[in-house]
């Protein structure tokens, strides 16, 4: 009783969140490039982080994948330095520069040191501005892309990535693997390279985010150094595309004991005004927790599955919404009638209110848990700026949450979860499904 | 000469500025009266804190027979106890605005919750009312095990390379049960119940065999108060038994398997060698072996990449790795991914030609200076996460070190000499002391 009582304490403290206690500096440089910075001196290192917007979806027709074997040769040779010299000095440096490209990005992570800061910065700007992309540099990449390719084709968890995007995307480049496939890898030349690093990688499309021991005068100066070499204007962005699906299932045999299914539809764009009310809708159906219903209905009351989840996907040119699981080969057909069956009931019925109050808590209570190092404060800087928040979002982030009604959730329920609509891409040997 | 004296001067700035902030000023420990050892690493940046309980007590202690009840038990540990329904636990940590999770390894199993800092004392109110006072209904906790057949499923039985990597694990370990997988196998997991659980759970979770880790914006007095006042009042379990698990007898041969099967795209040779770890107050051979690792296959520049991916284009990739965490003997490997055109013998071969080199030549002083400066850098860079700090305490001492282990380790490295990485590498490459595993795609078999 006395431990209830300690409970119910606590839990009114909970009422109450956090505010995110970061002040963020907006940067110009003088060349005029913009970047938000968390000044952070007690640690002696800098986090920055670089999103060009694009990435790989920019690939020229016929070029699938040059985008992708372009951000892996950054760091293969630049300037005077060959790939193995390159490698050495940043290894001298003990800086770390991570270069990654999805289908709306290319994203460069850099870490380094204060005491070193523009040697390291140097080396950066020699990747990024410079690439050397010889010839055998490319080769060696291009056998480790196609080593990936094959891998990909043999995992069940990619098949069903890829069956499900070709199905929903088609000729879009959202529709094929960012790898491209061993003939188009093959085809593509140094000359390709030099296009698409040119076509991704330009000052038109670029966010900075930065955090720890750095002056905001110290960075406006570091940007131009950075970024100054790069074209003003690149490639030209795709075009968006519409998701359209029927409820169904898609059946790829492959054999392995386990069924990996994908499930979803049409989802909501970032910058719709029923966004957040989607977000916490997507948290009460299926999102991180054991109390979530997808889970509670599939692996806690059955134990149908290790892990179901559900998730929005607000890209630049099309939005999703999806899900995932795994059942053994009999049980994956129960799961899905499962998913589809509360799919459907909170589509008509929305949520209760002590399922809103609890997610509220949970979300509004865990955002300023986010922002716990340089490494992950300056990537929620460069992620909002990609989604185009003002900088006082994360003062304000809170309370639109907070206004979200149950009435809120029942239109937007209504309108965002489409039964009619859900398709599951399921790959594996399931028992009584078919395409 | 001029890049090798900018390099002595980068170290000696690094040495200094490092002396100002530690993480040893960060770190307090404590012990309880009933034998919990506690451990806060203060972090002032945010306004969170990670509360994390630590059991000396994996899969490796299991009785034979019962492969995989650690790991159950831990599952279960949600399930609810006379206070708490099931699933309880976690939401609260949810309303909270937190969240939690759980992990099971050989050698200890832990649970976590990442939380704002003046929730800590409801952490530890629900942590240690689950150390004695789990409640399972014994039909209930069957859905559970479903669960994690399921999980087996996702991690293993869909992954060649995962049931790879059992079976030579299998090898290595003929009598020590490191070569029981930590999931368990599925025969034995199939029949796990409640008596099964109840039996680890009383042998093993008590506050004596238990490390308290919080790291974040606390103060090590108040951490160290509530602590006495959530767990301080659980006994003791003086009928604990003493961490001697059975070894192996000694390897007469080398050890070799095939595994096959149609889902590998990318044919690979690892081998492993059976290795010493990290031994409380004699960490050398450990740290000599870590630093062997990192010269032989720790990044693009090392040894095995350099000269099988880069010079000789006969590897997609190539590598070693090692890590001296570990209760017991460990495993020292190393990998060949040959190029398209290069077969599985040939890459075996390969490998051991340039491990052969590498003894003959010994280490370039060049590479291990900057080997050296990284692990510097990195004792900067990992103040950054306490999280990953708490882990790294958490997991000394459920595998055998003391927190002045963990901060000798540092130096320790940097005191280890070319000669003393030979030493260590030609004592470790003993094909008596290896399994030698390939992993190629079924057809490869038959052409």
């Amino acid at each position: 009783m006395k431990f209830l009582g300690a409970l119910a304490a606590f839990m009114m403290l909970a009422a109450v969140p956090l505010r995110a206690e970061i002040d963020i500096t907006e940067v110009t440089s003088p060349g005029g490039i913009d970047a938000w910075l968390v000044e952070e001196e007690s640690i002696p290192f800098v986090a920055l982080e670089l999103r060009f917007k694009g990435g790989a979806s920019l690939d020229a027709p016929g070029k699938r994948g040059a985008t992708n074997l372009m951000v892996g040769l950054l760091e293969e040779g630049a300037g005077d330095l060959e790939s193995r010299e390159f490698a050495e000095r940043a290894e001298a440096l003990a800086a770390s520069f991570e270069f990654d490209v999805g289908d709306d990005a290319v994203s460069i992570s850099a870490r380094f040191l204060t005491e070193n800061q523009d040697e390291a910065l140097a080396l950066l700007r020699d990747a990024i501005t410079q690439p050397r992309f010889d010839q055998t540099a490319i080769d060696r990449v291009k056998a480790q892309i196609v080593s990936s390719i094959r891998s990909d084709a043999q995992d069940p968890d990619s098949i069903v990535g890829e069956q499900f995007d070709q199905m929903v995307f088609g000729d879009h480049p959202y529709g094929s693997s960012i790898e491209g496939t061993e003939e188009s890898l093959a085809a593509l030349t140094r000359e390709d390279l030099l296009a698409a690093h040119q076509g991704a990688l330009a000052r038109d499309r670029v966010h900075v985010g930065a955090a720890g021991d750095i002056s905001a005068e110290e960075l406006a100066e570091v940007l131009d150094k950075l970024l100054a070499d790069l074209p003003e204007t690149g490639a030209p962005q795709p075009a968006d595309v519409d998701v359209e699906t029927e409820a169904g299932v898609t059946v790829v045999p492959f054999d392995v004991p386990q069924s990996v299914a994908i499930f979803g539809h049409e989802g909501i764009a970032r910058d719709d005004p029923d966004f957040f009310a989607a977000y916490v809708l997507n948290e009460i159906l299926g999102g991180g927790g054991f109390e979530a219903r997808l889970m509670e209905e599939v692996r806690e009351k059955r134990g149908l599955t290790y892990g179901v989840y559900s998730y929005l996907v607000p890209k630049d040119h099309a939005e999703l919404y999806l899900g995932r699981v795994s059942s053994a080969n009999d049980r994956i057909a129960e799961a899905i009638d499962v998913i589809r069956d509360e799919w459907a009931k909170m589509a008509e019925n929305g949520v209760t209110q002590e399922e809103l109050d609890s997610a509220k808590t949970y979300l509004t209570g865990a955002y300023p848990l986010r922002f716990d190092g340089n490494g992950p404060i300056a990537n929620i800087l460069v992620g909002m700026q990609m989604d185009d928040l003002p900088v006082d979002y994360v003062n304000t982030r809170n309370d639109k949450i907070e206004a979200i009604t149950l009435e809120d959730i029942k239109r937007v329920a209504a309108r965002i979860l489409k039964p009619e609509a859900l398709r599951f891409v399921v790959v594996g040997q399931p028992e009584g499904l078919e395409s | 000469m001029h890049r090798l004296m900018a390099l002595v001067g980068v170290c000696v700035i690094a040495a200094t500025s490092l002396s100002a902030d530690t993480i040893e000023d960060k770190v307090t420990t404590f012990q309880l009266d009933n034998g919990m050892d506690v451990v806060v690493i203060e972090d002032h940046r945010a306004p969170a804190a990670v509360h994390m309980l630590w059991y000396r007590a994996g899969s490796a202690d299991e009785t034979p027979g019962v492969s995989g009840v650690a790991h159950f038990l831990e599952h279960l540990l949600f399930k609810g106890t006379e206070k708490l329904e099931p699933g309880e636990f976690s939401e609260i940590v949810k309303a909270n605005g937190g969240t939690d999770n759980a992990f099971t390894s050989f050698d200890y199993t832990g649970y976590f919750q990442r939380v704002a800092a003046d929730r800590l004392g409801l952490m530890m109110e629900m942590e240690a009312d689950r150390m004695k006072n789990i409640q399972l209904d014994r039909e209930d906790i069957l859905t559970e095990r479903d669960v994690i057949i399921e999980e087996r499923n996702q991690r293993v039985e869909n992954d060649p390379g995962a049931l790879f990597r059992e079976q030579r694990m299998a090898a290595q370990y003929l009598n020590h049960p490191y070569g029981t997988p930590i999931i368990g196998w599925r025969h034995e997991m199939v029949d796990l119940d409640l008596d099964d659980a109840m039996a680890y759970y009383e042998q093993f979770y008590s506050p004596n065999n238990a490390v308290l880790v919080v790291a974040g914006d606390v103060m090590p007095d108040e951490v160290l108060a509530l602590a006495q006042q959530h767990y301080g009042p659980i006994p003791r379990n003086e009928a604990l038994p003493e961490r001697e698990r059975p070894s192996e007898p000694p390897q007469m041969a080398e050890r070799r398997l095939s595994f096959e099967d149609p889902r590998v795209a990318q044919p690979y040779v690892m081998r492993t060698y059976l290795a010493p770890e990290r031994d409380s107050g004699d960490q050398r051979a450990a740290a000599a072996l870590t630093l062997l690792a990192e010269v032989l296959g720790g990044s693009q520049t090392s040894v095995l990449p350099q000269k099988l991916q880069f010079e000789e284009k006969r590897a997609v990739y190539a590598g070693a790795f090692y890590s001296g965490l570990s209760l017991d003997d460990t495993t020292f490997g190393i990998v060949n991914v040959p190029a398209e055109g290069v077969s599985l013998e040939e890459a075996e071969a390969d490998m051991d030609r340039i491990v052969a080199e590498f003894l003959e030549n010994g280490v370039d002083p060049e590479q291990l200076d900057r080997i050296k400066f990284q692990l510097r850098a990195s004792q900067v860079y990992e103040l950054d996460s306490s999280n990953s700090l708490a882990r790294r305490y958490g997991a000394a001492l459920t595998s055998g070190l003391t927190v002045e282990d963990v901060h000798a380790w540092p130096e320790i490295l940097q005191s280890i000499t070319p000669e003393e990485i030979i030493a260590a590498a030609e004592e470790v490459f003993d094909r008596d002391n290896a399994v030698t595993g390939f992993l190629r795609t079924a057809e490869e078999v038959t052409q």
